[in-house]
């Protein structure tokens, strides 16, 4: 607002720079979005966004023009403005810090009043929050780094259907992380030989097997008879067990009428688990959530697709806040990353997404990028699930980043065995409960872990293959995205 | 038909008490066996208690409790005993667990809960007990109301105590002459069969008055069987009761003026004579009450106090007390501090 | 067969001395100890029958493998676990399970199948020891 007193030395030494006015951008800054003395309230939504304004561009008035542009402001000063109680509306940006040792970006702080948001919705906090913000011109580039869900509007959610306690009580799994596998190849198999990697890698000792995010209906295999022969599998392998186990399956389609009818027949074909993509959007995620919780079907969720948003450090959103985002849509399972594998995951970035999914109350930590405190009341946490390019000879690092709440997928891990699929799910399940044993033994497993795993190896075979099959593999690559690790913030 | 137990399969299993043999984690682990010592070598004693740090230990029963010369002389025999132990076992000469169950006689207040607390620590430092740690228990803990409660609740309070000590005070209730159908004698045989079968695991420390004890183990020989140190704490003489209060006062910060000092010795000789007297106890509480008066008198003064009117205790705050009083020949029920 | 049910049922059965490791790995944790039995393994058969109550405030293994033997020599023929509870707000569940004795002989499951419309196929898992009333199901042995 115009009448709005701003910041005056920086307002007047703004006002005569004329070129400011030729990147397109109006003062926002000027209109009440830049407030350096706004006291967040406990209700509020917090936003942190990675800003690189365009050159000449100072970043309060960039952090304001975000805070304006995700809220109640446009281009122009607009009278009816004047029938509202607009200064509670108004978004404000409350503090700018220079990312440091970064030339041009800083960290705009925003504050939105709950009352702009619907109460759970995940569609109606990202049109407002990431809607028009991400294409504006007086940025280069913009980056949703994380945000405070206020405890006021956690609760408005419905959360994870089951969560990590109930699902391991409903599986009747405790002390370890849970193991699964995704059938390869991705794309195919028949449903009958589809079904017989279900069966061979559930007998062997896993927990779970899983389509993969692109395993719909194809010519080649079309849902219903996907499900029949994957749930033959997995009864045969309970029978072989004495143990409950599940096929993740999935259910994505092309309308929300396909969904429901392959999770009700999903639902009553038996399965604890059914699976969805994050490509069918967050309302669908929502109404799938709900479904899951009404029918007692655990829900795991593929991050198909984040990547192309997730990745880059300067542009897009970060995936703590996807995470975020889909813990209050109520998913019980979300990859979040491997560390060690063959997908993107710098270890603290990685450990902070972890939080996010299990945690109660996260507190500020800048070494795992989470940049404010978040209180989850008492919503269940989702099962984190590490996939991608992992094998039993890592159990120990495994452990060591990944914890005991997460399902550990080791696809090509298992079904790549050369003495075949149950033999590589043997090899992962050894392993895996030699690790929680010596740790548990209060022995330095990570240390020791080689010599942990070729102990256990003396006693079964198939371990001992698999060690000498990918005993040595490892992706070593630098990360794109790591946490800024900011020890002393310096102030702009 | 089944098999007979001695043979029955168990899948790997291994019978109770048996070590890991063969299977399993023995093979994970590299040899943690000791070697045997040759007959020639020799071994530093000294270096060997220094290493425990049981010395921290002396010091602080030294520290702590004025006094009970022969109760100290007899933990020092104890651990001597143990640590000799040890010697043995590097060249390979086996002993048989020793028996380390106590009974600690003697007055309230003489320093049985601190002196137990003390062994338990002793006892875990020199590698005999794997915790060190101490439950405190009386009868009430060990023996229930009805048919079928005392053995769980006694078992419960073991399984709480193992790994450490477990002090049994006034353990002589646990057995009513006047009643055989009394559910304590179920706790004792419980406890009997847990002090033979589970030396290595717990240590049973039996404490009250001397004469009482006396016949409780004339009535329970096998409890008396089983314990192997009777150790008796005395009494304290004037002198020590004394130095217990000098102690006390310096830990909370406070002094005597001399005219204080005699009328706090003329307190502990009139008090020792009288009734419920429970030595190191009662010089506390004496001491409780005399702050009491000395925060009063505090509040009544009307001029500003200094540092020293407020850790300073004068005769008046001692004589207010019943001891003296009562030593002019009235009589009440309750600790006269 | 062998019923993996349990953390630790892929590694050979553990000896006393590693049990003990675990109990105590829990008891460090402050989680509570119970020890639970069955003759019927069926993996929906949640509640197995408790030997005594759960164990709080101990400090030792000792006491907790007391009980597994106590247990073991009256019902030498069951299933036998040891559970862990973790009573922290946020968990509230068991922290660690595994299975401490096993019958001598395990005959499994049959799977029962009942054809229904559409190519839809009921299953039933079904113990074969359940065909014995309990008490007498491996080899007659309590």
């Amino acid at each position: 607002m115009a009448d709005t007193e701003v910041n005056g030395s920086k307002q007047g030494t703004k006002k005569k720079k004329a070129d400011r006015w030729s990147a397109g951008v109006i003062p926002y800054a000027e209109m009440g979005y830049w407030e350096p003395d706004y006291q967040p309230k406990d209700s509020d939504i917090l936003c942190a966004f990675r800003i690189t304004p365009q050159p000449g561009v100072p970043p309060e008035e960039a952090g304001a023009a975000v805070a304006g542009e995700s809220s109640t402001a446009t281009w122009t000063v607009v009278w009816t403005d004047r029938l509202t109680a607009h200064e509670h509306y108004q978004a404000k940006c409350y503090r700018v810090d220079a990312v440091p040792n970064t030339e041009g970006q800083y960290i705009a702080y925003i504050a939105y009043d709950i009352d702009l948001f619907e109460e759970g919705s995940i569609a109606n906090l990202t049109s407002s929050i990431i809607g028009n913000v991400f294409g504006f011109k007086a940025l280069k580039a913009l980056r949703l780094e994380d945000m405070r869900i206020p405890l006021h509007y956690v609760k408005t959610f419905q959360g994870p259907a089951h969560g990590i306690i109930m699902e391991r009580e409903y599986l009747d799994k405790f002390g370890r992380p849970l193991l699964g596998a995704t059938t390869k190849p991705k794309l195919g198999l028949s449903a009958r030989n589809y079904g017989r990697v279900v069966y061979e890698a559930l007998r062997g000792g896993l927990d779970f097997t899983k389509d993969d995010e692109n395993i719909n209906s194809q010519p080649f295999m079309r849902w219903r008879d996907r499900y029949l022969y994957s749930m033959e599998g997995v009864n045969r392998a309970i029978a072989a067990t004495g143990e409950v186990k599940g096929h993740y399956l999935n259910v994505t389609a092309g309308t929300m009428e396909d969904m429901y009818e392959r999770a009700t027949f999903a639902k009553e074909v038996g399965t604890v688990i059914i699976m969805i993509d994050l490509t069918i959007g967050y309302t669908a995620i929502q109404s799938m959530a709900k479904f899951a919780r009404a029918n007692s079907l655990i829900l795991h969720l593929h991050r198909a697709g984040h990547g192309t948003y997730t990745r880059q450090k300067n542009h897009g959103v970060n995936f703590r806040v996807i995470a975020k985002w889909m813990r209050l849509a109520g998913v019980d399972h979300i990859h979040a990353g491997t560390v060690v594998g063959k997908l993107e995951g710098d270890p603290n970035a990685t450990a902070g997404y972890y939080d996010t999914c299990r945690e109660m109350k996260q507190p500020i930590n800048p070494v795992k990028g989470i940049f404010f405190d978040q209180d989850w009341g008492s919503m269940p946490g989702m099962m984190p699930v590490a996939s991608g390019g992992i094998h039993a000879g890592q159990m120990g690092d495994l452990l060591h980043y990944l914890g005991e709440d997460v399902v550990l997928q080791f696809g090509g891990g298992t079904i790549g065995h050369p003495m075949g699929i149950a033999a590589g799910a043997e090899a992962n399940r050894v392993a895996l409960e030699a690790m929680i044993k010596a740790r548990n033994e209060g022995r330095d497993y990570r240390k020791e872990a080689q010599d942990i795993l070729k102990a256990a190896a003396k006693k079964c075979s198939a371990l001992d293959v698999a060690l000498s099959t990918w005993g040595d593999i490892s992706f070593n690559y630098e990360s794109t995205d790591m946490p800024d690790v900011v020890e002393t913030p310096t102030s702009t | 038909m089944s098999e007979a137990p001695t043979t029955r399969i168990r899948f790997g299993m291994s019978s109770p008490g048996q070590k890991s043999a063969g299977e399993g984690a023995s093979e994970e682990e590299p040899a943690s066996e000791e070697q045997t010592l040759p007959p020639d070598a020799r071994v530093d004693l000294a270096k060997e208690r220094e290493s425990t740090g049981i010395d921290e230990v002396f010091e602080s029963l030294d520290a702590d409790l004025v006094g009970l010369t022969p109760v100290k002389t007899r933990i020092r025999e104890v651990a001597a005993l143990l640590l000799v132990d040890r010697a043995r076992a590097q060249f390979g000469v086996s002993t048989s667990t020793p028996n380390l169950h106590m009974s600690f006689t003697g007055s309230p207040g003489t320093g049985k809960t601190t002196v137990a607390m003390r062994m338990a620590d002793m006892l875990h430092r020199l590698g005999y007990l794997r915790r060190g740690h101490l439950v405190s228990v009386t009868r009430d803990d060990l023996v229930g109301q009805y048919v079928g409660h005392t053995a769980p609740k006694t078992k419960e309070v073991l399984k709480r105590a193992m790994g450490g000590v477990l002090f049994i005070d006034e353990a002589y209730y646990l057995y009513r002459e006047d009643n055989e159908r009394d559910y304590g004698q179920e706790s004792i045989e419980i406890l009997l069969q847990v002090m033979e079968n589970h030396r290595e695991d717990i240590v049973v420390i039996l404490a009250g008055y001397k004469d009482r004890m006396d016949a409780f183990f004339a009535s329970n020989p096998g409890m008396s069987s089983r314990i192997a140190h009777h150790i008796d704490f005395p009494d304290y003489t004037l002198d020590e009761l004394d130095d217990i209060g000098k102690l006390l006062l310096r830990a909370e910060g406070y002094s005597l003026t001399p005219e204080g000092e005699q009328t706090f010795r003329k307190y502990l000789e009139n008090r020792k004579t009288q009734p419920r007297f429970a030595n190191a106890r009662s010089v506390r509480n004496a001491i409780e009450r005399a702050r009491l008066r000395h925060a009063s008198r505090m509040m009544t003064t009307d001029e500003a106090v200094g540092r020293d009117e407020l850790t300073t205790l004068m005769p008046e705050d001692f004589l207010g007390s019943r001891v003296f009083t009562e030593a002019n020949g009235e009589k009440s029920n309750s600790d006269p501090a | 067969m062998r019923i993996t049910q349990g953390t630790f049922s892929f590694l050979p059965d553990l000896t006393d001395d590693e049990i003990t490791a675990q109990i105590q790995y829990a008891l460090d944790n402050k989680w509570p100890c119970s020890v639970e039995f069955t003759d019927d393994p069926h993996p929906r058969n949640v509640y197995w029958d408790m030997w005594g109550l759960p164990m709080f405030d101990l400090t030792d293994a000792a006491g907790v493998l007391a009980e597994v033997n106590a247990c073991r020599k009256a019902k030498p023929e069951h299933y036998i676990r040891l559970n862990a509870y973790n009573a922290n707000y946020g968990k509230q569940t068991v922290a660690l399970s595994f299975i401490v004795q096993r019958p001598s002989d395990e005959p499994g499951f049959r799977l029962d199948r009942q054809d229904a419309h559409d190519r839809t196929i009921h299953y039933t898992l079904h113990p074969y020891a359940a065909d014995a009333p309990p008490g007498r199901r491996y080899n007659g042995q309590q």
